[in-house]
């Protein structure tokens, strides 16, 4: 197991090195020099010129830059914004609690529907409820989810004024900030209303955002149980007179499950992808919304950092998700 | 010992491999659905100016945020209504299909071109070429693919073109992944060793002998590819980094109609319906073609 796990390591190392790599050249490849650039429109002199090539390091070989950017970014230093001149590691994190509550909302929304879809789908398979299902999964696979955010938004919002627009709380109620989590946040600030203010800012968002990984899910929990539906195991299960319950909700659920959570793993991504035009639409304080700000404020710092510190952290889950599956499925370890 | 019959069992002709295809593809109704779909799609993107009855930038100062023609205040006129500039929604629409179904072709020809030649090349090269190769493919498929697409596009400046250039790079990786994976697997088999001791050469064994047998998984990959490569370069436009107004491409289309949400509901709805009809006829009959094309993969 734990050759398996330095091998992986192994593995993670370079690809690491890799995406620093390709940070680090973005700032260096953009048209025109990012210092112009910087200045903006009042322009700056030729001494504040030389003093902020030296101040980014161009005047260095490019050798010797990438090395300081490394120890840099591995000592979390990671630049600072062009426009708030605050470091980007901070913004970063101060921003991160608002994607991943949101993520994560929408990951248990997608795993809550579609586990049982996909369970109910295979059971009855052929029948009504199974292609109703799946068509249904393969119109929320194909959803251009900003386009469904704003129907929402005018279903919702704008028809019955159930949920508000954007944000994630009334402007009404403030608390400090404890864990980041808007949900948790005003739970433990005691304000009467508050709670349910955050719970009314969260729901379209976080159905907009899960849409995609629901309809994935179901599909392939679907594929899976059909596959283990056909296993000996399972008719010598039923021989035994099994309640049909017990047979698919523990027997074959439980090994369906494997492929299941490398895609919910998986699914790492597409949230972090999907966050950004969710949060974009829902005007939702998070990195998304961050990301798409600063590269329309040619803020390269910041989407240079930012495009980073996403890639590590996709990276991280797909590491923990390998691992976790050599855990589950012994198999794999002894390649 | 047992005895040979006297006459030779009688050989059936084998199907044309068309003909087999479609019998498998016909199997799944929503896959011929889907291919009908597709065909008005491509059909209306190659025969847009004479189908749109009006020029799509042209602007009706005097019908601005008209609605369809069922709902009060609408006309036949303009059967969609009108945007807040007063052009006519069916012929932008009918307009947008182009440049859809331009990104989809472009995106598909470039990443699936790009990514066969590398992943044959990973397949048959030395393991430290290979290795190096697929390294750089995992660092691509660290970024998700619509960061990564938006910040490409930031540096090469928002644009239809550089959308695709972007998007399509994106999607390499999987094909390089693909075509490897196929390749190694193919490459054991008795059919490329005879090949090889008759003489092949390395290009032949690689494009002639190996390839063929690959394709499969590749074309299905491809159709699905088709659809993401739309919604993507959907969503780039909607962000503002894809095609600039007043193109009439769908994702811009919603982009520019979003502040009026909650007057005018058509604006919004209808892009999107577009996209949303082209990107799930494609996937439908992507699911056939997985049916036909790759038994290995198909899904009960």
């Amino acid at each position: 197991m734990f050759g398996y796990f330095l091998s992986r390591l192994g593995m993670f190392i370079p690809t690491f090195l890799g995406v620093t790599l390709i940070s680090f050249m973005f700032i260096r490849v953009l048209p025109g020099d990012p210092i112009i650039v910087m200045a903006g429109e009042r322009g700056m002199t030729e001494e504040r010129y030389q003093e902020m090539v030296e101040k980014l390091g161009f005047d260095k070989p490019v050798l010797q830059q990438y090395w300081e950017y490394l120890t840099g970014v591995l000592q979390g230093d990671l630049g600072e914004s062009f426009v708030t001149k605050k470091p980007v590691w901070d913004e970063f994190f101060a921003l991160f609690p608002a994607t991943m509550e949101l993520s994560l909302c929408a990951m248990i929304f997608a795993v809550a529907l579609g586990l049982p879809a996909g369970v109910i789908a295979a059971v009855n398979r052929g029948k009504f409820f199974d292609r109703a299902l799946m068509s249904s999964a393969l119109v929320g696979y194909s959803m251009p989810i900003f386009w469904w955010a704003l129907l929402l938004i005018i279903v919702f919002s704008g028809n019955l004024g159930w949920t508000p627009v954007s944000g994630r709380i009334d402007l009404l109620y403030y608390f400090p900030d404890v864990t980041g989590f808007m949900l948790i946040d005003s739970l433990l600030s005691g304000q009467e209303g508050a709670f349910a203010s955050a719970v009314r800012h969260l729901i379209l968002p976080t159905i907009v955002l899960g849409t995609i990984p629901l309809a994935v899910i179901a599909r392939q929990t679907r594929s899976a149980m059909l596959e283990v539906l056909g296993e000996d195991y399972i008719r010598t299960a039923r021989a035994k007179g099994l309640a049909p319950v017990r047979i698919n909700g523990l027997h074959a659920l439980r090994n369906a499950l494997i492929p299941v959570i490398t895609v919910i793993g998986l699914s790492v991504g597409t949230l972090l992808a999907g966050a950004i035009l969710t949060e974009t639409i829902f005007s939702w304080p998070g990195i998304g919304k961050w990301m798409v700000d600063s590269i329309f404020r040619r803020d390269y710092p910041v989407v240079q950092g930012g495009l980073l510190m996403i890639a590590v952290i996709v990276m991280l889950v797909n590491l923990l998700v390998d691992v976790l599956y050599g855990v589950i499925n012994p198999k794999i370890r002894r390649r | 010992m047992a005895e040979l019959s006297a006459t030779p069992p009688k050989i059936e002709e084998r199907p044309s491999a068309l003909r087999e295809f479609w019998y498998y593809f016909s199997e799944n109704r929503g896959a011929v659905f889907g291919l009908w779909v597709f065909a008005a799609f491509v059909f209306c993107a190659a025969f847009a100016p004479l189908l749109a009855p009006y020029d799509p930038t042209e602007q009706f100062r005097t019908h601005i945020l008209q609605p369809p023609a069922w709902q009060e205040g609408g006309s036949w006129a303009f059967p969609l209504g009108t945007d807040p500039l007063g052009r006519d929604m069916l012929s932008r629409l009918i307009m947008g299909s182009r440049y859809s179904f331009f990104v989809g072709i472009v995106v598909v020809c470039v990443a699936v071109t790009g990514g066969v030649i590398v992943g044959l090349l990973s397949g048959f090269a030395p393991k430290w070429v290979d290795t190096l190769i697929m390294r750089v493919m995992d660092i691509i498929l660290s970024f998700p693919s619509l960061l990564l697409a938006l910040v490409l596009v930031a540096i090469l400046g928002p644009s239809l073109t550089n959308a695709m250039i972007a998007i399509a790079i994106v999607f390499q990786p999987h094909y390089v992944r693909l075509t490897r994976a196929s390749v190694l697997s193919e490459r054991q088999k008795d059919y490329v060793t005879s090949a090889r001791v008759a003489g092949a050469g390395k290009a032949r064994l690689m494009f002639k002998t190996v390839l063929p047998n690959c394709l499969a998984p590749i074309i299905v990959q491809a159709a699905l590819s088709f659809s993401t490569a739309i919604l993507d370069a959907a969503a780039l436009g909607f962000l503002g980094m894809g095609a600039q107004p007043p193109t009439p491409e769908w994702g811009t289309m919603l982009a520019e109609a979003r502040e009026f949400i909650l007057r005018a509901w058509w604006v919004v709805t209808f892009p999107g319906l577009a996209i949303l009809v082209t990107v799930l006829a494609i996937n439908l009959m992507g699911d056939g073609l997985r049916d036909a094309l790759d038994p290995k993969l198909k899904r009960s």
